[in-house]
């Protein structure tokens, strides 16, 4: 649309230029300027007719002042700036060619007309805003509400339905709320919580930090802690729990709460508990076992100047002879019994008794004074045996031996100790029982060897540390060969080659005898079938092995020895198994079964050292033994020139009992021909010893008897 | 003490609100005594701050129509504030009738407020969310099923960045927007800084005072920090400039000096 220049168009628009130049930059429109004098153009329009109109029209003043308010001209001064530019230029602009008073008056009662206009609309605008925004505030307001609610309904039920217990306190220690779990486990009620305060829950068991860390909290020093603590039920009993306590603080970071956690953990503990006192103490006598001995003792050694320990390590004497002739269960009644004598010994505090495993048992005790106490403790233990133990109506006599060892803490580790300890008492022990020892250094260091090859026996066996020897056994008649004794070694990493007599009293001990009784033999065997193979011209060479007396007593020995001489394809006739005396003293039909069997199928048996026990000839007869081996003792009177003559008396009168009894005589020992020569005249069948050949390996054996043979 | 993640934010009308602030500064009444108490005061130090809201609004104008023009009919409006006047859905609909339009805020009355608007507008919808958790706005139920992200969108930061600080990380929430959108949308910002305001700092620094004050801290942005916003994004010409020199209707020799605090700018993903 093109106005005619200065036509009443132009001048219209020129009225609405200059009017939104003048409000513009008050309005808060985001329209641009030329945008915005379009908006008032129209309205200028109004204001035009208006003006000119026959009749004065209040509404058009209204309506324009309105209109301001909603193109955003709030500001009071765009109201101001719009009614300065209608005085100024509407009747200039838009009278025409009107009477000048007439408009000057139209236009004021226009600008009064658009003033209460405007008034109206921005009062309107206001009141619906602020109703708006109220009603907007409200609105998310109830929507808070409600998430807040629902929120803490959820939170209320989490409270209440939590496994755990949940309290919560003010920073006096009042309880304000309290949870059903927490109810249950004071067996309280929720009246009876209200109003406690927490600062009353003490206990005896309160670690010593509780009550700081809880001071810590409440002044807010401190977040949270955690501890283990006691409380005491209406009934007195204990509650335990894991308890967590959390400081709450409000939206200022004041302290304002404080919020306990707690889980009941009484029956864990009251397990724990059992299960740590079972785990230290022997199930059969109630008395602390060797773990809980061993904490103690290294608290001892670990305790401060001036502070001392002594150490009773008792084993009671021929315990297992009563294991094995009544039975186990009334080995451990006496047992039993023998622990109450024992805890009855050690009651003064800084003193206790333990266990260690089978009839060992040790006391231990603890302080300043132990060089003076420790032997009055071995004193009453000793006491405390001396009264027989009736069990299943016999009277027991039970006898000991201690080992006693004292010293000052700080100075020995605990197993030092107690294998100090150990070997005293085997000195004790073999010093003749029923006493104690006191511990010295020196007879520790001959008896440690002993310990340590007690304890490297069984890897010793696997690695194949032991090795056989073979001594001959020469025939006195014709000096031939006729077989060998097998004697066993262990070639030990550190001591060297090690005779029986180190070794098989301690593989006795700890039943290693068995396993190793049974290589010997397979060794043995094996061995003298390789002789016969190589050597089949002459006449048999017998293989000798001797069997200790747990070999004897062990179920398998029969059924062993069968298996072995029938893998290795050797005639029972070759086998002569060498039992000593002293393991058949008093034997019972029952012991000597096996060695009967044996016999029966042909394996000889040699009583071994014969001569050195208590030899009850009359017994002789009624063992299933064809050889009697004498001791070597009684040939060494013979080595002298001219022999003892009662010696020579013995070896004759025990040489022709023998015979009398069909037993065949192999004599021991033998050093020098003269020997030699004089045994065979007193009627001695087989020989052995250095005048003949030492023990050696097997095949210096095979070469004696093949010189023997050819020569 | 931080507030725990579970509990709503209180409404709390006797706290100012810069949303309500904003529409104080624009001449409206959506607002109480508190906000217009912390306005006058904003003003005592920058009489002209109403005139850079102003510009804002005009900006963003200027911004959304420039968007239907490109072809954009979908608009996600994050801190949308107190709706007044020239609204992102009145502007982007009269542009292109049936534009989709998402306001989102997180402030409760606004919000509140958004939707009594909104009523009976169609193809517009509210989210209360925040700007820090851009997945919970991508996954709310207005976003689904107004905006499709498959195609291009414009994503509104008019006057929101410079209220989240350093500490909460807005780079990589906006980053983590960015990566939601699809090729060829805008992300259109406008940012408080010192940088155009027609006072020495000293005193601007007055108004940031206020704000601190209140707990909403403004944080001036250099143009470098305000730009890095625009990672991953080509800026539209004439870039990142005083907010009426970002393609302007009029001379922006016209517009008053306050306006030209602060800066503008349209980015596009490639």
């Amino acid at each position: 649309m093109t106005a005619e220049p200065d036509g009443p168009e132009d001048r219209l628009r020129r009225f609405a230029t200059i009017w939104s130049r003048a409000v513009f930059p008050v309005t808060s429109t985001s329209l641009t300027r030329p945008e915005f004098e379009e908006q008032l153009l129209p309205l200028a329009g109004r204001l035009s007719d208006a003006l000119r109109a026959r009749t004065f029209e209040a509404e058009a003043g209204h309506t324009v002042g309105a209109a301001l308010v909603a193109a955003h001209c709030t500001d009071p001064e765009a109201l101001s700036r719009a009614l300065d530019c209608v005085d100024a230029y509407l009747v200039l602009y838009c009278g025409e060619d009107g009477h000048q008073e007439t408009l000057r008056n139209r236009s004021a009662r226009l600008q009064h007309a658009m003033a209460a206009g405007y008034a109206r609309a921005l009062r309107e605008r206001t009141l619906t805003e602020q109703q708006a925004i109220s009603q907007a505030a409200l609105t998310a307001r109830s929507a808070v509400a409600e998430a807040l609610h629902d929120s803490e309904a959820r939170f209320r039920a989490v409270f209440e339905g939590a496994a755990i217990g949940i309290g919560i306190a003010d920073l006096d220690g009042n309880m304000l709320q309290a949870n059903g779990a927490l109810l249950r486990m004071f067996g309280g009620t929720a009246q009876s919580m209200r109003g406690r305060r927490v600062t009353e829950w003490t206990h005896p068991e309160d670690a010593p930090q509780v009550w700081r860390l809880y001071d810590e909290l409440v002044s807010g020093e401190r977040e949270h802690y955690h501890v283990e603590k006691a409380f005491y039920r209406p009934d007195g009993t204990a509650l335990w729990t894991n308890l967590t306590v959390s400081l709450l603080r409000d939206a200022d970071g004041e302290p304002q709460y404080q919020l306990a956690l707690m889980e009941d953990t009484t029956e864990r503990r009251l397990l724990n508990l059992r299960l740590r006192y079972e785990a230290t103490h022997d199930a059969l006598t109630g008395l602390p076992n060797r773990t809980l001995f061993f904490e103690r003792l290294e608290k001892a050694l670990a305790a401060g100047q001036g502070q001392r320990f002594g150490l009773c390590y008792l084993d009671l004497d021929g315990f297992k002879t009563i294991n094995d002739s009544l039975g186990h269960a009334a080995g451990d009644r006496l047992l039993v019994e023998v622990a109450d004598r024992l805890q009855s010994c050690a009651t003064a505090p800084g003193e206790m008794v333990a266990r260690l495993g089978g009839d060992e048992f040790v006391a231990l005790t603890t302080g300043p004074d132990t060089e003076r106490e420790v032997e009055e403790l071995a004193g009453r233990i000793m006491n405390a045996l001396v009264t027989p133990i009736s069990i299943d109506g016999r009277e027991l006599t039970v006898r000991g031996s201690i080992g006693v060892v004292e010293g000052p803490a700080g100075v020995r580790g605990a197993a030092d100790v107690l294998r100090s300890a150990d070997i005293t008492m085997y000195r004790a022990k073999s010093a003749g029982g029923n006493r104690f020892e006191l511990a010295d250094p020196e007879a520790d260091a001959r008896a440690i060897t002993r310990h340590g090859l007690t304890t490297a026996l069984p890897a010793a066996l696997d690695r194949g540390e032991f090795f056989i020897e073979y001594q001959p056994l020469v025939h006195l008649g014709d000096g031939s060969v006729r077989g060998a004794e097998a004697l066993v070694r262990w070639l030990h990493p550190q001591h060297g080659v090690l005779g029986p007599d180190r070794f098989i009293p301690l593989a006795e001990h700890t039943g290693l005898i068995v396993p190793l009784g049974r290589w010997v033999l397979e060794q043995s065997v094996r061995q003298a079938r390789t002789w016969q193979q190589r050597h089949p011209g002459g006449g048999p060479l017998r293989v000798n092995v001797n069997l200790s007396p747990c070999q004897l007593t062990h179920p398998g020995l029969v059924q062993d020895t069968v298996d072995i001489l029938e893998r290795e394809g050797l005639a029972a006739e070759a086998l002569c198994l060498e039992v000593t005396e002293s393991a058949l003293i008093g034997a019972d039909d029952d012991l000597l079964k096996p060695l009967r069997r044996l016999a029966e199928m042909g394996v000889d048996i040699a009583l071994d050292d014969f001569g050195t026990g208590y030899s009850n000839l009359a017994n002789l007869r009624r063992l299933p033994v064809s050889i009697l081996k004498l001791d070597r003792s009684f040939t060494q009177g013979m080595q002298q020139f001219p022999a003892d003559p009662v010696d020579l008396k013995i070896v004759e009168g025990i040489v022709s009992l023998a015979h009398s009894l069909d037993l065949a005589v192999t004599v021991e020992g033998v050093e020098t021909g003269a020997q030699a020569e004089q045994l065979r005249i007193l009627g001695c069948d087989t020989a052995q010893g250095w005048y003949y050949a030492r023990p050696g390996p097997p095949d210096r054996l095979h070469d004696l008897a093949l010189v023997d043979a050819t020569g | 003490m931080e507030r725990p993640a579970w509990a709503p934010r209180s409404i709390d009308i006797s706290v100012p609100s810069v949303s309500r602030m904003y529409d104080f500064y624009l001449g409206g009444s959506h607002n109480f005594e508190v906000d217009r108490e912390a306005a006058r005061k904003a003003m005592e130090f920058m009489p002209g701050l109403p005139k850079v809201m102003q510009a804002n609004r005009a900006f963003m104008r200027r911004a959304v129509r420039f968007a239907a023009a490109e072809g954009i009919d979908q608009f996600l409006d994050i801190g949308s504030g107190i709706p007044t006047f020239g609204n992102v859905h009145e502007v982007a609909q009269a542009a292109r009738p049936g534009a989709h339009v998402v306001y989102v805020d997180h402030d409760p009355v606004a919000v509140a407020h958004s939707q009594a608007v909104l009523k009976d507008v169609e193809n517009a919808g509210v989210v209360a969310a925040d700007l820090l958790k851009p997945q919970e706005i991508l996954a709310s139920a207005p976003v689904q099923e107004l905006i499709d992200l498959k195609r291009p969108v414009a994503l509104l930061l008019v006057a929101i960045l410079h209220f989240v600080e350093d500490a909460d990380d807005p780079y990589s929430a906006v980053a983590e927007l960015r990566d939601a959108l699809a090729p060829g949308s805008l992300l259109v910002v406008t940012h408080a800084a010192f940088e155009g305001i027609p006072l020495p700092q000293e005193q601007a620094e007055g108004t940031v005072g206020v704000y601190k004050n209140i707990r909403n801290p403004l944080i001036m942005r250099t143009r470098e920090q305000i730009a890095r916003f625009f990672e991953g994004y080509d800026m539209v010409e004439p870039g990142l400039v005083p907010m009426p020199d970002w393609r302007p209707d009029t001379a922006p020799e016209d517009e008053d000096p306050y306006s030209f605090s602060g800066l503008g700018g349209v980015g596009r993903t490639a």
